[in-house]
């Protein structure tokens, strides 16, 4: 389906990246979420330094600096696609051992669609537009599509960044293999087949989850709340996340909705004398520094208000599946406590179910004391990482309105001026 | 501006503050929605006399005609319109409006009265001013348009939202927005009538105004009647005519004017969708602002963690008063600038009627021109054949043609000095008016931003307390 969009309208959004180096070459900003990762230590340092987008895929420059004595360099370059984050991050989720923790959840797939599909309809409706105003548009568009840009590195960054600065994730193997090997890693593009495996496996675990949540009691109230709470609390943020999203797509309109009132303006004086001219022409600027604030503003929004809800919502979700993996876990005990008293019915290889019995008594203790410790680990985060979004979020809407009234202001001595 | 403006700019000023102050009165009378394009009516009423005056100080000099009228010249008369009522119930009733005058003109018998008015009566007395004014070539300010739609809708809900309307608590419905919208534009109309020249002292405006008994109902504004419909036939041949009949024109200065106009107009449609556009997305933008205030109302009543909660509800909250406020500046698009130039475009069309009147006139003219020639080749015929008694009727049949030429020739000339003088007037007026709308939008706008601070800052130490 997207595709053959692709194919067949070559758009000028994605002409840029693959021809001109400087505007596909979009170096990354350090300073992106750093709250989710807390640097104890300088040991390993992993950010993405480059990045290159090419027609479909995203091609991310992946810089490790590290003094860890498992890795041969101290500072190493790889080129990683997204499929490959996927793989590494499924790696984590098959790991028993890892089965307590929450896994930072896989960046999102770079996607485009949406300032492709603007594009498209720029495109479209090109004959109802002046030139100026075409290119104003364009301009507006491919700015969004370099911030959407943006984003999706600084979410593959911040993935990396939070399994390095893990005490347990950074040793693990297959990220060491993701940092240093230079070849691709077998981590296909997934096709259509793939996809509908995926919509499977999701199904499924979907399945087992309200199966073991119907069949398999929990003791834990601790748990028990958590689950609760997490499976309301999930569904509240997605709904946020979607509203916040509609708000801040529609502001973004009304930013372009400038455009054409200010070309309108600029246009009319044309016909003007001279003093109304000058008058008209401070207007239409007026209205076009107006709609760069507007636009600022929902890109503000954006990323402050509905990129943490959103974040946390996927957060949520690697807590709730913690939760599914304790469950599936309690479950292995019961079983196992099953098996123990029909073998002791039965006297019959006694000694080895207490043994498998004591072991899956064991890893769900452990498990189960991991989960709790994370989970609680988790609500501190969001707590704090909410915070710090609101807090921002508010002195930059302060800011963009402060900033908004005094171009007004000014605009209103100005154009009161001109006689 | 010559010196000689200062004088009829500070007279106007002192009636604008007195205005002022009984703005204020009524503001407090009158819902509290309405309240901000009422003051933007008066606003531009004032901006209408200042520049008014301005323009019609130059105004004394050329044309004989405007002469006699310019002795008037400083139109110190402000009108509002106030307190629309419903009068009546289910389809019979209407809704009447206060038409307050303040004047000092000496052709007005007291400084301040006012009358009670319904719609049909604003369309008569328009309808009047075009009878008796758009022949001699004056721009006769357009009236609002009949809307059926919001008629009936108006008509149909029942009387407590009249209440509404008159004060007491304030109510967004659909209906007192159209109620408003039709009085702010009321009063733009009756205002432009009055700072015209002659429309002003026209007997029928100055009844108008001033008679306290109720004007004879004009049936034939009503949209449904037969005179409505002949009106509608009138209109379709004018029209056909309008397209039909091309006149070769002589004067250059109409001639660029024409184009001018034509061209501002197309050039103000794409502004007005520019603006109307602006305005809608951003109604829209306060839906889907109260949409997230909604999402995060429940997202914090879903959170465990009491100070992010109480944060979060506040962030609701927030958004609620951001989507009002988002109304606002909707309104604001509106209001000021979308019906401001809605306005412009009826001027527009009034101004180009103006044109048409002056080439049906010129039609006249040549048809004389044409009859006369033919009679004059009767004439010469009559002569070569000898027939004395054919002769005599078409000398004097000549004779009544030529003054029908001269007639028409003076007509002309009549009408397309007037249209000129109307235009330049208009020019000067539209000019300022398009200034002072265009700074009182950004000065609301500017007021909008600086409520969106108080309310950010107000949020900020709830998101600081979140520990």
């Amino acid at each position: 389906m997207m595709d053959c969009v692709e194919e067949t309208n070559h758009d000028p959004l994605t002409a840029p990246p693959v021809t001109s180096p400087s505007a596909c070459e979009n170096k990354t900003e350090k300073k992106k979420p750093s709250e989710n990762v807390s640097l104890a230590d300088n040991s390993l340092l992993v950010d993405i330094s480059d990045a290159l987008s090419e027609k479909e895929k995203v091609k991310f420059t992946v810089h490790t600096k590290t003094t860890l004595p498992e890795f041969q360099k101290s500072e190493f370059l790889v080129v990683r696609q997204h499929e490959e984050f996927v793989w590494l991050h499924d790696r984590y989720e098959e790991n028993e051992e890892y089965a307590g923790y929450i896994i930072p959840p896989a960046p999102p797939r770079p996607d485009f669609d949406a300032s492709r599909e603007k594009l498209q309809r720029l495109g479209e409706g090109e004959g109802a537009l002046t030139r100026e105003e075409f290119l104003k548009m364009k301009e507006e568009l491919e700015d969004e599509y370099l911030a959407t840009f943006k984003k999706t590195v600084a979410m593959h960054e911040v993935f990396l960044q939070r399994l390095a600065a893990h005490p347990v994730f950074r040793n693990d193997a297959h990220l060491r293999v993701f940092l240093e090997y230079e070849q691709d890693l077998c981590a296909k593009p997934r096709g259509k087949m793939e996809l509908i495996g995926g919509l499977m496996r999701s199904m499924t675990t979907t399945t087992d989850e309200i199966y073991l949540g119907a069949t398999v009691r929990d003791v834990n109230d601790f748990f028990e709340q958590e689950t609760a709470f997490l499976q309301e609390y999930y569904s509240h943020l997605k709904e946020a996340v979607a509203k916040v999203d509609r708000m801040t797509s529609k502001h973004k309109e009304v930013a372009d909705a400038h455009i054409k009132l200010s070309s309108c303006l600029t246009q009319l004086a044309t016909r003007e004398q001279p003093p109304t001219e000058r008058f008209l022409t401070r207007a239409a600027e007026t209205f076009d520094k107006c709609r760069k604030i507007e636009g600022r503003m929902a890109s503000d929004q954006d990323l402050k208000l509905a990129d943490t809800l959103r974040y946390y919502m996927r957060d949520g979700h690697a807590a709730k599946a913690v939760l599914v993996r304790r469950l599936r876990c309690l479950a292995a005990y019961e079983a196992a406590n099953r098996n123990l008293e029909r073998a002791r019915a039965k006297n019959k290889d006694v000694h080895a179910a207490e043994q498998v019995q004591a072991d899956a008594c064991a890893r769900f203790e452990q498990l189960s004391a991991r989960a709790r410790e994370e989970l609680l680990d988790f609500r501190t985060r969001r707590v704090a990482a909410f915070r710090k979004s609101l807090i921002d979020l508010a002195e930059l809407e302060i800011k963009h309105a402060a900033a908004q009234q005094e171009l007004f202001r000014k605009s209103l001595q100005v154009l009161g001026e001109c006689q | 501006m010559s010196e000689g403006t200062d004088a009829p700019l500070f007279s106007t000023v002192d009636i604008d503050n007195e205005n002022r102050e009984d703005e204020d009165l009524f503001a407090s009378a009158v819902q509290e929605v309405s309240l901000d394009p009422e003051v933007n009516g008066t606003h531009e009423s004032f901006e209408k006399t200042t520049s008014s005056d301005v323009s019609s100080t130059p105004a004394v000099v050329s044309s004989p005609i405007m002469e006699e009228i310019a002795t008037e010249r400083a139109n110190n008369i402000i009108i509002t319109v106030t307190e629309p009522q419903k009068i009546g119930e289910g389809m019979s009733s209407y809704v009447a409006y206060h038409v307050l005058t303040k004047t000092n003109m000496p052709i007005f018998s007291r400084h301040e009265f006012t009358v009670l008015r319904r719609f049909s009566d604003f369309l008569g007395l328009h309808e009047k001013l075009t009878e008796k004014y758009l022949r001699s070539g004056r721009i006769i300010p357009p009236a609002p348009e009949k809307s059926i739609v919001g008629t009936t809708k108006m008509k149909m809900t029942s009387t407590p939202s009249t209440e509404n309307a008159n004060g007491s608590n304030p109510s967004a419905s659909l209906h007192s927005q159209f109620v408003e919208r039709r009085r702010a534009a009321l009063e733009r109309f009756l205002n432009r009538v009055a700072q015209h020249p002659v429309l002003c002292i026209d007997p029928d405006f100055r009844e108008f105004l001033e008679s306290d008994t109720e004007l004879p109902k004009a049936t034939s504004t009503s949209a449904l009647s037969g005179a409505g419909m002949l009106r509608l036939f009138n209109k379709v041949g004018e029209t056909v005519n309008k397209i039909t009949y091309r006149m070769d024109e002589s004067d250059p200065w109409f001639e660029e004017r024409c184009v001018r106009v034509e061209a501002l107009e197309a050039q103000l449609r794409r502004l007005c969708g520019a603006c109307e556009a602006l305005a809608g997305e951003r109604r829209e933008l306060a839906a889907r602002s109260h949409d997230a205030a909604r999402a995060a109302a429940a997202l914090s009543a879903a959170d465990p963690h009491a100070p992010l909660s109480r944060a979060l509800s506040h962030l609701a909250d927030l958004h609620e008063k951001i989507e009002h406020l988002r109304v606002e500046q909707s309104n604001t698009d509106f209001y000021v600038l979308t019906e401001h130039i809605k306005d412009y475009l009826g001027l527009i069309g009034a101004i180009k009627d103006v044109f048409h009147e002056r080439v049906k006139v010129f039609q006249n003219w040549q048809h004389a021109q044409m009859q006369l020639t033919k009679r004059r080749e009767n004439k010469a015929k009559a002569e070569l054949a000898n027939r004395p008694e054919k002769i005599e009727q078409a000398s004097n049949e000549i004779i009544e043609w030529e003054a029908k030429v001269e007639r028409g020739q003076q007509e002309f000339d009549t009408i397309s000095r007037v249209i000129k003088k109307e235009l330049e007037r208009w020019e000067e007026t539209r000019v300022s008016e398009l200034r002072a709308t265009i700074l009182r939008y950004l000065e609301e706008h500017m007021k909008h931003q600086a409520q969106s601070i108080r309310y950010w800052d107000a949020f900020l130490p709830e998101a600081r307390a979140i520990k």
